[in-house]
C-alpha cells in the first residue's frame, strides 16, 4: 500500500473575535448579582469569558459573540431580564450565495482542521437550489471499504489530470501506446486565481506554499509571476501558470521545468498547445473556458479536439454563467457536459477541472459527481482568512480584517487546514458511498440522488404533476 | 427464502428457560395524564406582555387573566415575571378578559416575541417547539387559540407540504373509543409471539453515553404506560431498566458495544443498526468527554477516550451475511422479534426486500433527515434520501412483491408531530419511530451542541452528573406521556375525520394526502 497521503494540520487561532449567530441581551440595572447566568446557566462559560474579553478589549467596536443559542440563562435567569437575538451583524455577512452560515464553518474549519461536527438533526431546509438540489447516495451493506479519517482501509482521492488514451495496445506483449503525459495531484482541489477585485498580492506566496504543503497546485496569471519571488524556482511544481489571449509565453527554461500550465480559450487554441508542447513535450495544457452563453458548447468543441487534454471550466464566484439574464448554476453546466462528452465517447480522454461556486467541502465532492475530474477554489480560502465577504476591497476600500497584513504562519496555516478539512470531509462521504477512489467518483451519479428525480419518482407517481419549483 | 429459523416453534423444548420468558417481574405505569409544567423559571412564549411605567400595580390584570399570566402574590406590592407561556395572544382580543383593551391606564403592550428568530430552524419551527412544550405540560393537543402553526415546519418540502385531503363529513360518526391505533409487529407468522403495541410509535435508539440515564428511564417508563417500547441504542442499558424489559429494544450496532448475551436474552425486540440517518454510512462516534465512568464500564472501554463505531457491520457484506446475524439472535433468544434499521439510499427498497428475506420481522427505516448526537454537518445534510421519499419506494416494492403484510414497515428520521406520523403512515408505513420530540418534550430546544463538552447544556444529552439533576424520572416520564396522550388524542381525531376505525386503514393511503406542489390530479385508488 502507498504511503497514505496526509496534511499536517494544527489548530491557528482567530486574530479577531468571531462575528456569531447569537447575542445576549440584557438590562443590567435591574439585575439582582445572584450571578445564575455566570454560574450555573452557561455551561459553556461564555459570561466568564466575555468579561475577560470585555478587559481586555483593544478595539471600541469589537462584540463577543460566542453565545451558543442554548437559552438556558434566558430561562434560568432569576428575574427574567436576558434575551438572546440573532447577531444582525452576522445576518448582514456574506451574499446570496456564500450565506452566514457558509462563512462562519469556513472560519471554524480554518482554525481548527476539524471536521464540523453538531448534535440534534439536520436543521435546513428540505431542497434548495444548486447544490442543495441533490444528495449524495450511501452503500448500506456491500461496500468494498469504509476509512473515515479514521484510518483502517485506504480511500485514495489522488485524480489525474492530462490526456488519456482511449485504448491501450499491445505488441509483442509490450505496451505499444505512447502515453502523454499527465499531473497526478492528491487531492482533487487546485487553488484558482482570485477575481481581480478580490486580490491580495501578498497572499501569492502563501498560496503556493499551502499548494507545495497539500500538494496540489495553484494557477497564477504569468503576468503576476513577480509576486511570487523565490518560491516561483523553488515550488514550480506546484504552479500552472495561467497565459492570458494577448499573453507572451513564460520563457522556455520555466515551460521546460513546469507540469501543468493553463492557457486562455481562443480561436488558435491547437496552435497554441502546439507551441508549448514544442518546447516541452510532457507539459500538460489546459483551456480555461469561461463559462458564459457559449461556455458549455464551446467546452464540447474542444474536447473533441485530438490535443486538448484538459479543460478548465470556470463559472463565476457564485457558480452562476457568466453574462446571462437567467445563468445556469456550475452543477448542470457541468453536468451538461459531461454527458454529453460521455454521448460523444470522449468522455475519459479529456479532463475537465471545474471553478466558481465551490464554497464547501459537500460542493466539491457533487460537482465531481456531477462531472468534473477535480475542482479548483478561491474565495473559501479567502473566507478561511476571515475575510466577511464586506466587498470592501471589491469597491477599492481598505479590508476590515486586514487581509494584507496577515502572517505566514497565520495564512498557511489556516488555509492549509481548510483543505485538510475539506479532505477528510470528502472521505467521509465518500466512505459513506463505498467509493475507494476520488477518480471513480467523476460523474458516478448513480451515487447520486438528484431531486428533481427522485420527486418524480415517488412524489409524481403520487401527486401528478410538480406545479412549482 | 427466509430465515432458517424461521419455523421454530415446534422445537420450544429444546429452549433454554430464560429464553422464553421475561427474566424479572415487569413494572406497570400509569397511562394517567397529569399536568408536568416546564422546569425553567422562565418559559419562552410566542407573545410578550411588557408592563410600562404606567402601570398603578391595580391588579386588574392578574384579576381578570383565566389563565394566570400575571402574577401579583398577596403580600408583595410587585407584580413577579408573568407566566407568558399560557398567554394565548392577540386571539384573546375577542375575549372580555382581554387584559390589554381593559387595563385601566393602558400601561400593557403586546408584542411577538422578537426572542423566536434566535429559536428552532427550518425543520423545527419556534411555533413546533413551544406547542410541543405545551402537549408534554398538559397531554391535550394546544388549543387553537394560542395560534401555533406546529402541524408542519417550514423546511418548504417533503412533509412539510404534504396535507390531509379530509372530506367535509366524515363517512361515518365514530366516537373515540371505536378507534384503535394499535399495530402489530410481527407479520411473518413464524411462531414467534405477537407483539402489538397501542399506539402506532415507538421511541428511538438513544444510548446511555449521548442521553443521560434518567432520559432512557423516563423514555422507558413512558413506553411502559403507553405499551410500546423504546430503544437503548447502542452501548447497553442499566440494570435499573429491568423493571421495562418489556418495553425495551435493544440495539446491537457495529461496534457491539454494551452487547452480551444476557441483555439479548432480556427483551422482546433486538434491533440490528446497520445505519443511522443523521450519518449514514458513517458509524457512530461518542466523543470523549462523554465515556464517563459509568459508560466505559457499560460498554466495557476505557474510560475519556472517543468511542468509534465502524461502519458496516465487518461482519455483514450480503444479505446471507445479514442472515447469518439475525439467526444469531433468534437462536439466543427465542421469543424476540428481529428489527433491521437502515438508512435510505437509492436502492433502500432492494435493501428492505433482502432484510425481509433474512428473517426480519420489522425494517426499520431511518432517514436522511434524522436525529443525531453527533454527526458530520456534511453528513446530515447530503446522505441519502429524506424519509418521505423511502417509505414511498419501499412501501410501493414491496407490494409490487407481494410480501407488504409479512413485513412491520418503520419510518423514522424527522417526524415530529402526530400529523408527521400520520402523513408517513399515510405514504405506505406501518408505525414510526420518534426521538427528537421526546427530547424535546423534556426541554430540548434544538440547539445543536448535543456533542460539545459535558453535553447536552439543557440536562438531556448528556452524561456529566450535575446536568443530569436537571431532570427528574417522575417528570420526565409525565412529559413523555403527555406527548404521547397528545398525539393519540390528535391521531384519532385525523381517523375520525376519515371515518377510519383503526390506524391500519389509513396505511398507503397516499389518495388521502396533497401536495402543495403538484397537480393533485393523479387516480391512485
Amino acid at each position: 500500500m502507498p504511503k497514505k497521503y496526509h496534511i499536517d494540520t494544527k489548530r491557528i487561532p482567530p486574530r479577531l473575535p468571531k462575528t456569531g449567530k447569537f447575542g445576549i441581551v440584557d438590562w443590567r440595572e435591574d439585575c439582582a448579582r445572584c450571578h445564575n447566568c455566570v454560574k450555573k446557566a452557561c455551561v459553556f462559560d461564555r459570561y466568564r469569558q466575555e468579561m475577560q474579553f470585555i478587559r481586555d478589549l483593544d478595539e471600541f467596536s469589537s462584540m463577543f459573540f460566542e453565545c451558543m443559542g442554548c437559552f438556558s440563562c434566558v430561562q434560568k435567569c432569576t428575574k427574567g431580564l436576558l434575551a438572546l437575538t440573532v447577531n444582525p451583524e452576522y445576518e448582514r455577512m456574506g451574499n446570496g450565495y456564500y450565506t452566514p452560515d457558509i462563512i462562519l464553518t469556513t472560519w471554524n474549519q480554518a482554525e481548527t482542521a476539524g471536521i464540523p461536527v453538531s448534535g440534534a438533526g439536520y436543521r435546513g431546509k428540505f431542497t434548495g437550489s444548486g447544490f442543495d438540489s441533490m444528495w449524495t447516495d450511501m452503500s448500506e451493506i456491500v461496500r468494498p471499504t469504509r476509512d473515515g479519517i479514521h484510518g483502517r482501509e485506504y480511500i485514495s482521492t489522488a485524480v489525474d489530470i492530462g490526456r488519456k488514451p482511449k485504448v491501450l495496445s499491445f505488441e509483442n506483449g509490450e505496451l505499444a501506446t505512447v502515453l502523454p503525459p499527465l499531473v497526478d495531484v492528491p487531492v482533487p482541489i487546485l487553488i484558482d486565481m482570485f477575481p481581480a477585485e478580490y486580490r491580495f498580492p501578498n497572499l501569492v506566496p502563501m498560496l503556493l506554499t499551502v499548494a507545495h504543503r497539500t500538494g496540489t497546485m495553484m494557477v497564477i496569471d504569468w503576468e503576476d509571476h513577480e509576486l511570487l519571488g523565490e518560491y516561483r524556482t523553488k515550488y514550480l511544481s506546484n504552479i500552472i501558470f495561467y497565459v492570458g489571449k494577448d499573453a507572451l509565453l513564460p520563457p522556455a527554461e520555466i515551460l521546460a521545468k513546469s507540469r501543468l500550465i493553463e492557457i486562455a480559450d481562443s480561436e488558435d487554441v491547437e496552435g497554441w498547445i502546439g507551441q508549448l508542447k514544442a518546447v516541452n513535450p510532457d507539459l500538460v495544457v489546459a483551456v480555461r473556458v469561461e463559462l458564459d452563453s457559449r461556455g458549455e458548447q464551446r467546452s464540447m468543441e474542444l474536447a473533441l479536439s485530438p490535443v486538448v487534454e484538459v479543460i478548465h471550466i470556470v463559472a463565476d464566484i457564485n457558480g452562476n454563467q457568466v453574462g446571462v439574464e437567467r445563468p445556469r448554476f456550475i452543477k448542470d453546466m457541468t453536468r451538461h457536459i459531461h454527458t454529453s462528452l460521455v454521448k460523444e465517447g470522449v468522455r475519459d480522454e479529456i479532463t475537465i477541472i471545474a471553478g466558481g461556486g465551490i464554497a464547501l467541502a459537500e460542493h466539491m465532492a457533487k460537482e465531481i459527481i456531477c462531472g468534473a475530474d477535480a475542482v479548483t477554489i478561491n474565495m473559501p480560502l479567502l473566507i478561511g482568512l476571515e475575510c466577511r465577504f464586506c466587498t470592501s476591497c471589491r469597491d477599492g476600500f481598505d479590508c476590515p480584517v486586514k487581509i494584507e497584513s496577515i502572517t505566514d504562519e497565520y495564512g498557511v496555516g489556516r488555509m492549509t487546514n481548510l483543505i485538510a478539512v475539506w479532505h477528510d470531509q470528502l472521505i467521509e462521504v465518500m466512505g459513506a458511498m463505498g467509493m475507494r477512489e476520488a477518480r471513480r467518483l467523476r460523474g458516478e451519479t448513480g451515487r447520486a440522488l438528484f431531486f428533481e428525480d427522485i420527486e418524480e419518482e415517488t412524489f409524481g407517481r403520487l401527486f401528478g404533476k410538480r406545479i412549482s419549483a | 427464502m427466509e430465515g432458517s429459523l424461521a419455523k421454530e416453534s415446534a422445537r420450544k423444548d429444546i429452549l433454554p428457560g430464560n429464553t422464553t420468558k421475561t427474566l424479572v417481574p415487569q413494572v406497570e405505569v400509569a397511562r394517567v395524564v397529569k399536568p408536568a409544567p416546564p422546569r425553567y423559571r422562565n418559559e419562552i412564549a410566542k407573545y410578550i406582555i411588557r408592563r410600562s411605567s404606567d402601570c398603578t400595580l391595580c391588579g386588574k390584570c392578574a384579576e381578570i387573566c383565566p389563565h394566570g399570566v400575571h402574577v401579583l402574590k398577596p403580600g408583595y406590592k410587585l407584580f413577579s415575571a408573568p407566566h407568558l407561556n399560557v398567554c394565548v395572544g392577540p386571539s384573546c382580543a375577542q375575549t372580555d378578559h382581554y387584559c390589554i383593551d381593559l387595563c385601566p391606564n393602558k400601561a400593557l403592550q403586546m408584542v411577538e416575541n422578537p426572542m423566536l428568530k434566535a429559536m428552532g430552524d427550518y425543520r423545527w419551527t419556534p411555533d413546533m417547539l413551544m406547542a410541543t412544550w405545551r402537549m408534554a405540560e398538559t397531554g391535550e393537543p394546544p388549543s387553537p387559540e394560542y395560534g401555533y402553526d406546529y402541524q408542519t415546519g417550514a423546511s418548504g418540502g417533503g412533509l412539510d407540504r404534504l396535507r390531509f385531503k379530509f372530506p367535509e363529513k366524515p363517512p361515518v360518526e365514530l366516537s373515540d373509543d371505536e378507534i384503535d391505533t394499535s399495530i402489530v409487529l410481527n407479520r411473518r407468522d413464524d411462531g414467534r409471539p405477537q407483539v402489538k403495541i397501542d399506539v402506532p410509535w415507538y421511541g428511538g435508539g438513544m444510548s446511555f453515553g449521548s442521553v443521560s440515564n434518567v432520559i432512557q428511564l423516563s423514555k422507558a417508563r413512558a413506553a411502559a404506560a403507553f405499551n410500546t417500547f423504546t430503544c437503548t441504542g447502542e452501548g447497553g442499558y442499566m440494570e435499573r431498566m429491568k423493571p421495562y424489559d418489556d418495553h425495551v429494544i435493544t440495539q446491537i450496532a457495529t461496534g457491539l458495544f454494551g452487547v452480551r448475551e444476557e441483555t439479548i436474552q432480556r427483551v422482546r425486540i433486538v434491533e440490528f443498526k446497520y445505519a443511522q440517518g443523521a450519518k449514514p454510512g458513517l458509524g457512530g462516534h461518542l466523543l470523549a468527554d462523554k465515556v464517563t465512568p459509568a459508560v466505559a464500564k457499560m460498554r466495557e472501554t476505557v474510560l475519556g477516550i472517543s468511542l468509534f463505531s465502524p461502519f458496516p457491520f465487518h461482519s455483514v457484506y450480503s444479505i446471507e451475511d445479514h442472515q447469518k446475524h439475525i439467526d444469531w439472535i433468534k437462536h439466543i433468544n427465542r421469543r424476540t422479534l428481529i428489527s433491521t434499521k437502515v438508512s435510505t439510499p437509492n436502492d433502500v427498497d432492494m435493501v428492505a426486500v433482502g432484510s425481509y428475506s433474512a428473517g426480519t420481522h420489522i425494517v426499520h427505516l431511518d432517514g436522511g433527515y434524522g436525529g443525531t448526537g453527533a454527526a458530520p454537518d456534511i453528513a446530515k445534510k447530503n446522505i441519502a434520501m429524506p424519509i418521505e421519499y423511502g417509505i414511498v419506494k419501499v412501501h410501493r416494492f414491496l407490494t409490487d412483491e407481494g410480501i407488504r403484510d409479512k413485513v412491520t414497515l418503520i419510518a423514522s428520521g424527522g417526524l415530529r408531530t402526530a400529523h408527521d406520523i400520520a402523513k408517513a403512515i399515510a405514504l405506505g408505513a406501518d408505525g414510526v419511530v420518534v426521538g427528537t420530540s421526546e427530547l424535546v418534550a423534556l426541554g430540548c430546544i434544538r440547539c445543536s451542541r448535543c456533542e460539545s463538552g459535558r453535553g447536552c447544556p439543557r440536562g438531556i444529552a448528556t452524561t456529566d452528573a450535575e446536568l443530569a439533576r436537571d431532570v427528574d424520572v417522575e417528570w420526565g416520564t409525565q412529559r413523555i406521556i403527555n406527548l404521547y396522550s397528545a398525539w393519540r388524542k390528535e391521531l384519532v381525531g385525523i381517523l375520525k375525520r376519515f371515518g377510519m376505525r383503526s390506524i391500519s386503514e389509513l396505511r398507503g393511503r397516499a389518495d388521502l394526502l396533497m401536495h402543495l406542489d403538484y397537480t393533485n390530479d393523479v387516480e391512485t385508488r
